[in-house]
């Protein structure tokens, strides 16, 4: 199977790299599916027009473990990621993503510092947002964490990921701590107040279509979701509201790979990728925001767009950035380990 | 002429070994290459750490309480479905057996037809048929027998009713093929010699299918300690099973080795129940009681 697979893999390699000689070209990676056809028309293709260059696409729905095999052979096939930012972080610790000259890449100048990292500049934004049934609580739905641990004021079953990234947030902001005060997280104080919730908890989901579909079906009265999948389901008429009010903004990030075949190539998809201007380009095509904020004042995005876009100012403003840095260290690490035992108990 | 015969014979004798091993050899390279291979990494995995080798992804069995609690929930929810698919198929296999050839390839076929429907779907039709706004709670509101909605899946109930429903044939089947060899003459003895029905059931047919009994049950016990998809679905995120750890430990954590000790362990398991089982019947047995 194996042998089979690579043998057209070489062929395209060798084409490839014959093509190499005539003009510039990078291999970009992204995680596959609606999303990366989506940006493929929305910032690949623009790209690929304004700068000239080929880009080749390859997908995984998980860049890691590639990279690790690819980077380990000193020569990766690959040339930028568009990955979740951890990747970038542990990668770049570990010497396989590439430290940014940031120098090269004026455009990150408009983006916000905590953005950005020493190995990584922000792709697209999405959100873990607090959704609800509106034919169960009509407009009156839950609006802040501490409304989706009140069992009493408002009944009914809850769903959650199981997973402890945004969950943990959410426990200590339904906790009374403020929103700006969240990081290091006090992680027992975190679990505890899960603890309570726990019994009330009817589903902790563990893929995005799940968390859909629960909604979907009323199975679910409120859950954390991520945005996208939330507005998939109100597109299908389900009576479903959802507040970005305490969501917790995420982001994909672009790194470029240790030893990149086309480094200098990639520095310059990089710049034009995280451009005000073909960032715009987003939200036409998917709803997830822009990674540069900038792209809100190109006019290219309409107001009424603007406000469903997990990023725009006026959103991230309401939300609390999740600390990729704090879940990357070793107390965040501890707290995914000790997930799984909060769940068995 | 008596010379060539021979080596004719031996020639052609060495053109059949030839043959049959080429015959086979598709069948040994993916055997070999899918499976052996796979398996041998897979050990070679789970004792090795940034290079060097350790015994530290199996010390994690003794010291971390999450491993051993997944390993109980998931023999629990193994004996809870063998002994459920055993209760159901037992009679179902019974009347098959006991019927004329039309009903019982009817009664058969009824049994293995879902077996042709992926288990994805049929773990999508469950939730369908037991969610909050499912058919069967439509359906016992309507009638005026709940109030509420019943919480019959995402959680361990809706885990195990699917779980049977998808393991149902390997219980029935072997039990089928042991039951329709006890030759009907001998519960006719039986009762000819003054035996109640109960009686007879008890002392000559159930004794004589009890080689279908452990086959079954082996079979339906060793697929549940592998179950995933179905767990995955309808178990609402806290039917933990070991075949969800070692996903987990791929995707979310990235733990390759920790991900193949336990499937080594599990494996393990699964050896050691084979072994017992083969104490009551032989292994053959078990695999070919069709």
């Amino acid at each position: 199977m194996r042998v089979t697979l690579s043998i057209p893999a070489i062929t395209a390699a060798l084409l490839l790299s014959a093509a190499a000689a005539s003009a510039e070209q990078i291999t970009f990676v992204s995680q596959g599916g609606a999303y990366q056809e989506a940006q493929t028309k929305a910032i690949l293709d623009p790209v690929a027009k304004l700068l000239g260059i080929t880009i080749n696409q390859d997908s995984s729905p998980d860049a890691w473990p590639v990279l690790k095999t690819q980077t380990a052979t000193g020569k990766p096939i690959w040339d930028v990621i568009d990955t979740p930012t951890k990747d970038c972080i542990r990668g770049g610790e570990q010497g396989m993503i590439e430290k940014l000259d940031f120098s090269r890449l004026p455009n990150a100048a408009e983006i916000p510092a905590d953005y950005k990292t020493e190995h990584s500049v922000p792709y697209e934004f999405y959100s873990s947002v607090l959704a609800f049934n509106k034919q169960k609580y009509g407009e009156n739905g839950p609006k802040s964490w501490a409304d989706f641990w009140d069992v009493k004021k408002f009944p009914g079953t809850r769903a959650l990921r199981s997973h402890p990234m945004a969950t943990l947030e959410a426990a200590l902001l339904a906790d009374g701590v403020p929103a700006d005060k969240l990081y290091p997280l006090d992680v027992d104080r975190a679990f505890r107040k899960l603890e309570e919730l726990k019994p009330h908890v009817t589903v902790w989901w563990t893929s995005g279509a799940q968390s859909a579909q629960l909604l979907a079906d009323g199975e679910i009265d409120m859950e954390m979701a991520w945005n996208g999948r939330v507005t998939a389901v109100i597109k299908e008429g389900a009576p479903i509201g959802y507040t970005f009010n305490q969501g917790f903004l995420q982001e994909t990030s672009l790194c470029i790979l240790k030893g990149a075949p086309n480094l200098d190539t990639s520095y310059k998809f990089l710049n034009a990728a995280i451009s005000a201007d073909i960032q715009a380009n987003f939200p036409a095509y998917i709803d997830y925001g822009p990674g540069n904020p900038a792209a809100y004042k190109t006019g290219k995005i309409s107001p009424e767009r603007a406000a469903q876009m997990p990023s725009s100012p006026e959103n991230a403003a309401k939300q609390v950035l999740i600390s990729v840095a704090w879940w990357s260290s070793p107390a965040g690490e501890e707290a995914q380990k000790r997930w799984a035992s909060f769940i068995q108990k | 002429m008596s010379m060539s015969s021979v080596n004719s014979s031996l020639a052609h004798q060495r053109r059949e070994r030839r043959l049959v091993l080429l015959l086979l050899a598709p069948a040994l390279a993916v055997v070999g290459g899918l499976l052996i291979v796979p398996l041998c990494w897979l050990a070679w995995q789970s004792v090795r750490q940034d290079g060097g080798f350790t015994l530290a992804h199996y010390a994690r069995f003794l010291t971390d309480d999450v491993y051993w609690m997944t390993f109980l929930q998931t023999f629990r929810m193994a004996f809870i479905v063998t002994a459920a698919a055993l209760i159901l198929g037992y009679p179902v296999a019974y009347v098959a057996a006991g019927t004329s050839r039309r009903w019982s390839l009817f009664i058969l076929a009824m049994v293995v037809l879902p077996f042709w429907t992926s288990v994805l779907v049929r773990a999508y039709a469950w939730l369908i048929l037991l969610q909050r706004r499912g058919l069967v709670n439509t359906a016992l509101t309507e009638l005026g027998l709940i109030d509420a909605p019943l919480t019959l899946v995402n959680n361990e109930f809706g885990t195990i009713v699917a779980t049977v429903h998808i393991l149902l044939p390997f219980m029935v089947l072997p039990l089928y093929a042991t039951m329709q060899k006890i030759p009907p003459e001998l519960t006719m003895a039986g009762s000819s010699l003054g035996g109640t029905p109960l009686h007879v059931f008890l002392r000559v047919f159930l004794p004589l299918s009890l080689p279908g009994v452990v086959a079954g049950m082996v079979l339906v016990f060793v697929l549940t300690l592998g179950f995933y998809i179905t767990p995955e679905l309808l178990g609402g995120g806290r039917t933990y099973m070991v075949s969800m750890l070692v996903s987990r430990n791929i995707e979310v954590y990235n733990e390759w080795g920790a991900a193949s000790s336990i499937s080594v362990v599990l494996l393990a398991c699964v050896f050691f129940i084979f072994r017992l089982a083969s104490l009551v019947i032989p292994f053959e047995r078990i695999m070919g009681a069709r």
